[in-house]
């Protein structure tokens, strides 16, 4: 009996695939490389949402495939080769560690187009792509002002590369244009992604005084710690309010989705080319999440403080800025900091009493 | 009526050969059965993980390169777990063996420097890693402090010196911040082995250690000293061994090749020095080691065995969407096997009838 059910098995999944791949042949293929497990929230399952909003749109024409927790090492290229030597013709991979790798498939493969998420280096058939999430975290930062009865900001830091050190320094300028006397404590845990470490930080933050939590990982453990102590907390990459549905301020939800129907398409109609995205709130590739848990007034000034972001009229790096040490930042960009300077962000703005990891 | 397990009077020589076969057939049972489960055709999906990764010449470059830090690293460790030291740390004398190898490669960056650049990064590399893993030996040798503690805690160690270096001082001036070194100059590189591929030379050097590991056990008295050291620790000191010293040497020889395996994968397949260089080989290296049974020919099968179900793993996800946890799984229950089969070297199976049960309760 349970052989014959295995055979069926068999034979049903064999016809399955032939069919697939009879009508597989001219869909463009799309590769995805995700350095995590998808899971059910985080920096993955948010590429992971991306492309499942992209099967939506464009399903009967493209065929996409993934390769999930690939680590950053050498490891990566082999990964992103294979998906090139499966046919794939547009290659999305989707974390900062890829970016050599993926620059050197990418010369070898010049037919290939590649796509590669938060990094720098590019080339003729390798495009970046990211998120100002600062933008973000200048609202989150008037937001935690407001909010604060101690006047002092808990955040737990993964690592001090410029995209970080850019958001605590946007948390910051967004504080101070409240309160100009706002404390941040600075908990560095070297991960993106551990629970364990990230409560604990939490947990020490809010014994030193902090009452507000803010974090740049991934895990909703400090939303937790923050929520069994009564204290408020911002979520990171995901929609975490079920973590701490009275605890839960907003979050910078990551939505990769329009960028990646709109990539795919250009690719389908022949007109991709390597590009540098930056895209920040007017371009939807972050979403706040719904502003909770505050009094209106707040709210109000949270979702002005949005459209005022989101028109251009303001930015989170406008001049003249005041680093640490009280010198003033040149200002390369006309009225605010020049792309390249937010890129390469490596010193703090002043008012933030910590140092610089590697300074 | 009871099932028991009751020890034999010795090895059985048979199982020993056999266990392993045993323990693969079981798997690939176990395999397919989970495959009908997850309704994919188990023969096509076996094909895919054992079959295809071997047809062609790409992949078979690719289970080279993934297997040479291991088999490297596990051929280390094997001398050591036959002597009876047990270095946990590999993982750190491999990042340790990169730093230092990587140290040369930065500061003759961009200088006129010669072809001496690699051979020095290689030595370099395994000289670091041999000092680093005489640390917790001499802790052990000199006041009994456990080498199984030490040598990992050191594994954190040596983690937080690559981070320091990448964000500090070794940072790419031209790399926005970001926590790597420049990429190294050719001289400063280790050369691949088929223009267009990743197989590289350090391919060929595991081999040479194979080998030498080979002839070092089974035709050496220092071979045969780290033998008896480990099997009858009271006849070596009869026999005038000196296990200290045994101590000190495997863990050198164990480091210097880790480190070794650390700079040529440095200089090798990623071609600059960032944090997260390893997928823990350090600690999968352990697994090699037992899964070749701390023979150096077993350990080359082993590491090029393990490797093929990682590239396997991966072309099952792409060609048949089978998840990476399937892949997981399927190493835990190989090395699940294995183990299980190999308790039956030394034990048999044996029918215990429940009359001989009541007897033994009345008593």
């Amino acid at each position: 009996m349970m052989k014959r059910l295995l055979g069926a098995a068999a034979a049903l999944v064999l016809a399955g695939s032939i069919a697939g791949v009879a009508h597989a042949a001219d869909k463009l293929k799309v590769g995805f490389i995700y350095l995590g497990p998808i899971g059910d929230l985080g920096w993955t399952y948010q590429h992971e949402l991306g492309r499942q909003a992209l099967v939506k749109e464009l399903g009967d024409k493209i065929e996409t495939t993934y390769l999930e927790n690939v680590p950053e090492g050498p490891d990566s290229e082999r990964a992103i080769e294979q998906l090139v030597r499966a046919g794939n013709k547009l290659i999305f991979t989707t974390s900062f560690g890829y970016m050599d790798p993926t620059l050197k498939v990418a010369k070898k493969y010049p037919n290939v187009h590649f796509e590669h998420a938060t990094g720098y280096k590019r080339d003729k058939n390798m495009s970046t792509y990211s998120g100002r999430w600062y933008q973000g975290r200048y609202i989150q930062g008037q937001i935690a002002a407001k909010m604060s009865k101690a006047g002092v900001l808990g955040y737990i830091g993964s690592f001090p590369i410029p995209e970080v050190v850019s958001g605590i320094n946007a948390t910051m300028l967004g504080a101070q244009s409240i309160n100009p006397n706002i404390k941040v404590k600075i908990i560095w845990v070297n991960t993106w992604f551990d629970p364990g470490k990230e409560a604990d930080a939490a947990k020490a933050l809010l014994d030193q005084g902090a009452d507000i939590i803010m974090q740049h990982t991934d895990s909703p453990a400090a939303m937790q710690v923050a929520a069994e102590r009564g204290k408020l907390a911002f979520g990171q990459d995901s929609e975490m309010i079920k973590f701490g549905p009275k605890a839960q301020l907003t979050s910078i939800l990551d939505t990769w989705g329009p960028y990646y129907i709109a990539r795919v398409k250009a690719e389908l109609d022949g007109t991709w080319k390597s590009e540098d995205t930056w895209g920040g709130l007017d371009s939807k590739m972050f979403e706040m999440a719904p502003y909770t848990n505050m009094p209106d007034d707040v709210k109000k000034m949270a979702e002005e403080t949005q459209a005022a972001i989101t028109s251009g009229k303001l930015h989170p790096f406008k001049c003249p800025i005041v680093a640490q040490d009280g010198k003033e930042v040149e200002c390369k960009g006309g009225d605010h900091l020049a792309d390249g300077q937010i890129l390469g962000m490596n010193f703090y703005v002043k008012g933030v009493d910590d140092k610089l990891p590697g300074k | 009526m009871q099932l028991v397990l009751e020890k034999r009077a010795e090895r059985s020589r048979t199982i020993a050969l056999v266990s392993p076969l045993i323990a693969i057939a079981l798997t690939l049972i176990t395999m397919s059965v989970l495959f009908a489960i997850l309704g994919k055709n188990p023969i096509t999906a076996l094909g895919v993980y054992f079959i295809a990764p071997l047809t062609d010449g790409y992949s078979l470059q690719e289970i080279a390169v993934k297997a040479t830090p291991l088999v490297m690293i596990a051929i280390g460790l094997s001398l050591c777990y036959l002597a009876n030291a047990w270095n946990i740390g590999a993982e750190g004398q491999f990042l340790i063996g990169a730093v230092a190898g990587s140290w040369i490669a930065v500061t003759t960056q961009g200088t006129e420097a010669g072809h001496w650049v690699l051979p020095a990064m290689l030595v370099a590399g395994a000289v670091a890693g041999a000092l680093y893993a005489l640390i917790p030996a001499l802790c052990r040798v000199r006041f009994g402090a456990s080498e199984i503690l030490t040598s990992l805690m050191l594994v954190y160690v040596a983690d937080l010196l690559l981070d320091y270096l990448v964000r500090g001082p070794w940072r790419d001036p031209a790399g926005f911040n970001f926590p790597t070194t420049a990429e190294f100059d050719p001289v400063a590189t280790v050369p691949v082995l088929i223009e267009g591929g990743r197989l590289h030379l350090g391919s060929i050097i595991a081999l040479i250690v194979v080998a030498g590991a080979f002839v070092l056990l089974d035709r050496t008295i220092k071979g045969f000293e780290i033998r008896v050291v480990g099997v009858a620790p009271r006849a070596a000191r009869f026999g005038g061994f000196n296990a200290n010293q045994l101590v000190l040497l495997t863990f050198a020889v164990s480091g210097a090749l880790a480190g070794l395996a650390g700079i040529i994968e440095v200089a090798g397949p990623i071609g600059h020095l960032q944090p997260g260089i390893s997928p823990g080989y350090g600690f999968t290296a352990i697994i090699v080691a037992f899964l070749g049974r701390l023979n150096p020919i077993g350990i080359l099968i082993a590491g090029l065995f393990l490797a093929l179900t990682f590239i396997g793993g991966e072309q099952a996800q792409i060609t048949m969407k089978i998840p990476l946890d399937v892949t997981k799984v399927f190493q835990g229950i190989l090395l699940f096997y294995v183990l299980a089969c190999d308790s039956l070297i030394l034990y048999r199976f044996k029918l215990v009838f429940a009359a001989r049960q009541v007897q033994s309760a009345a008593r």
